[in-house]
């Protein structure tokens, strides 16, 4: 399974809006797609309360992996969204 | 039942029967049911679909921030691990009701665990499993009480998602336990007309049914009243009532012209505030252009968009706020801001404005094309001014960009307040901003309840920071606005006046009571009232002290 490690941009983090414009893009991709801290377990990244669980705050750094049909672009689409921070996908 | 008394944030006086909020829906029983599992799945399924279409459905039609808390609770109806843990629930035998509230519960103590940021979350996550629970054990649903007479709404606290529908014509007032000056109840009964009391202890143990009245300036809610005092109320909710037929400039009653302007957040607020008299815009913020988008809005898109609110008070002016971004909205297309921990007090306004200057520039160039095109006098102010230093810099690319007049600074911030004399002399006016003065001269986060007592606008210490801005500006040969909430406080708007503060912009719904409370006084009474306010040492005084000299407010009906 496709991953990339990823640096969350400034801001409060994967919380609120951002968690939610967040979980509506990794929602489109074909496949699964999961979340983690990093050494963390993975969650679900299509789940809103599995991602808001995740308590991700601006700065940390995190694990996207998916597989399935256009992995590598699903991974650059959200890879982007979480570096850019709280802008991400708005 | 002894009276309460809370903080009163909304004036006015209603009286009526107590309906409280639907109350917490109960925890679904413990029971191990033999049912068809498949049935029940299909039951919870059906629910959560349900409450997440309806949520949706009340986001579109409630729009902005609050359709943006609406579609992520949606989104937690819609959660995939929530639809497998209430699936394997049920195939541990409970029923759809009890499942559903396993598995929130389940989720609900980890986001219980992640600290202060999750704390609205968990909030958002149990309405949306009261929603659901509600719906499968066919109880009420909660949120505001279906009535047919007119009643007392008493809440915990009023959230969005209860008012987006509330029916003015069935709510009298509010009253709620929680909250504060700047909490969306009292926001929202502010811009309905409603009497309305906050963080009034007590207020939930109120029996439904029970008459009250609730007095908005005071925070007084006096239980089971008198006919006598009935009677009282009815006259007073007619005289304020009938404010509302009444249009005309701003003035007192010897004739001091108080232009009365209106607070709005883009083109969509026109109609409002042309209905209600406004005579021109205080404070037009413009971050509805800019925010949630990928790229910045073209130089025809801003044109267009102020062109449309200049055209509407062809005779009057409007006062735009340039950009007031921080960390806490950032902007996709500009440099990402670097992690603030206290965005309130971070790179925000104008300080964000000076490391974007380009971004400015455009902004003020749109500004004078579509004004250029004709309509309201034109004017513009910086966001977080805390200097001179800062007031100088905006002031030049105002002029820069062709504005020899007509630039103005906010005043928010209380060094900017301490020092208006020097700040006013950069510019042609300065506009206070009552909510973020209260909440950086009192270091209370302005959106928190449990500090509604900090963020009341009669404090003695905001009541300086406002008067010795007003004073030095005037020294200065300067104009001073107040674009606030105090400014929509019928009384306090005659404090102001009396303060020397020259125009007044508010929610348009507030213009006609403040329009009604300066007509019956002269500006020697405004001035009296002001100097009894100061004198005070609490909040309670000054509002009863200046109270004292603003005697045409009963005549309102305040």
């Amino acid at each position: 399974m496709p991953e990339r490690q990823v640096t969350v941009g400034p801001g409060v983090g994967l919380h609120a809006r951002p968690a939610a414009l967040f979980v509506k893009a990794a929602s489109k991709a074909p496949g699964d797609v999961r979340i983690g801290t990093l050494g963390g377990e993975p969650v679900n990244a299509k789940s809103i309360l599995a991602v808001l669980g995740l308590d991700v705050r601006g700065g940390a750094d995190i694990v996207l992996s998916t597989d399935g049909d256009g992995a590598d672009e699903t991974l650059d689409t959200l890879a982007a969204m979480i570096e850019a921070g709280e802008s991400g996908g708005g | 039942m002894a009276d309460l008394r809370g903080l009163g944030v909304s004036p006015g006086m209603a009286a009526g029967p107590v309906r409280r909020m639907g109350e917490r829906v109960p925890e679904p029983p413990h029971d191990v049911t033999a049912g068809n599992s498949d049935a029940e799945i299909a039951e919870a399924t059906d629910a959560l679909g349900a409450v997440a279409a309806d949520l949706e459905s009340r986001g579109e039609r409630a729009g902005g921030d609050a359709e943006d808390v609406l579609s992520a609770q949606a989104m937690m109806a819609r959660d995939p691990g929530l639809a497998e843990a209430v699936d394997k629930a049920i195939h541990k035998g409970h029923s759809a009701a009890r499942a559903v509230f396993e598995a929130f519960g389940s989720y609900r103590d980890v986001l219980a665990g992640a600290g202060e940021y999750m704390a609205g979350r968990v909030a958002d996550l149990d309405d949306v499993r009261d929603r659901v629970v509600a719906r499968l054990l066919g109880v009420p649903m909660p949120g505001v009480p279906e009535s047919a007479e007119p009643f007392v709404l008493v809440a915990h606290d009023l959230a969005p998602a209860d008012t987006a529908f509330l029916d003015p014509a069935k709510v009298r007032g509010f009253v709620t336990e929680e909250g504060g000056p700047t909490s969306h109840s009292a926001i929202l009964a502010r811009s309905l007309g409603l009497p309305a009391v906050v963080a009034c202890p007590g207020a939930t143990t109120i029996v439904d049914g029970t008459v009250v009245i609730v007095d908005g300036a005071s925070g007084e809610v006096r239980v089971d009243p008198s006919a006598d005092e009935l009677g009282a109320v009815r006259q007073a909710a007619a005289a304020r009532h009938a404010t509302q037929a009444v249009t005309g400039p701003g003035a007192t009653a010897d004739g001091h012209k108080v232009p009365l302007l209106a607070n709005i957040g883009g083109p969509s607020d026109i109609a409002a505030a042309v209905a209600a008299g406004a005579e021109g815009v205080g404070l037009f913020r413009t971050e509805i252009l800019f925010l949630d988008r990928a790229d910045e809005p073209t130089a025809e898109e801003q044109e267009a968009a102020y062109r449309q609110v200049l055209a509407a008070f062809p005779d009057g002016k409007v006062v735009v706020r340039v950009l007031d971004a921080g960390a806490d909205k950032p902007l996709p297309f500009l440099p990402a801001p670097s992690a603030e921990a206290n965005p309130a007090l971070g790179v925000r306004g104008i300080r964000m404005l000076r490391h974007s200057p380009g971004l400015l520039d455009r902004q003020l160039a749109a500004l004078v094309t579509a004004a250029g095109a004709g309509g309201a006098r034109l004017e513009v102010m910086a966001p977080m001014v805390a200097d001179v230093a800062e007031a100088r810099w905006f002031a030049g690319r105002c002029r820069a960009a062709g504005l020899t007049e007509g630039v103005g600074v906010m005043v928010e911030v209380p060094a900017a307040a301490l020092r208006a004399v020097h700040i006013a002399a950069e510019v042609e006016f300065v506009s206070i901003g009552t909510n973020d003065l209260a909440q950086y001269a009192f270091a209370a986060d302005r959106m928190l309840g449990a500090l509604a007592h900090l963020q009341d606008p009669w404090q003695a210490a905001l009541l300086d920071l406002v008067a010795l801005t007003a004073a030095a500006t005037a020294g200065a040969g300067r104009r001073t606005g107040v674009c606030g909430e105090a400014a929509a406080d019928p009384a306090l708007a005659c404090v102001l006046v009396g303060m020397g503060v020259n125009t007044l912009s508010m929610g348009a719904a507030s213009i006609a009571l403040v329009r009604a409370a300066l007509s019956r006084h002269t500006t020697d009474q405004c001035a009296a009232a002001a100097t009894a306010a100061r004198a005070a040492v609490t909040a309670g005084d000054a509002r009863s002290a200046a109270r004292e000299h603003l005697t045409g407010l009963a005549d309102v009906g305040l």
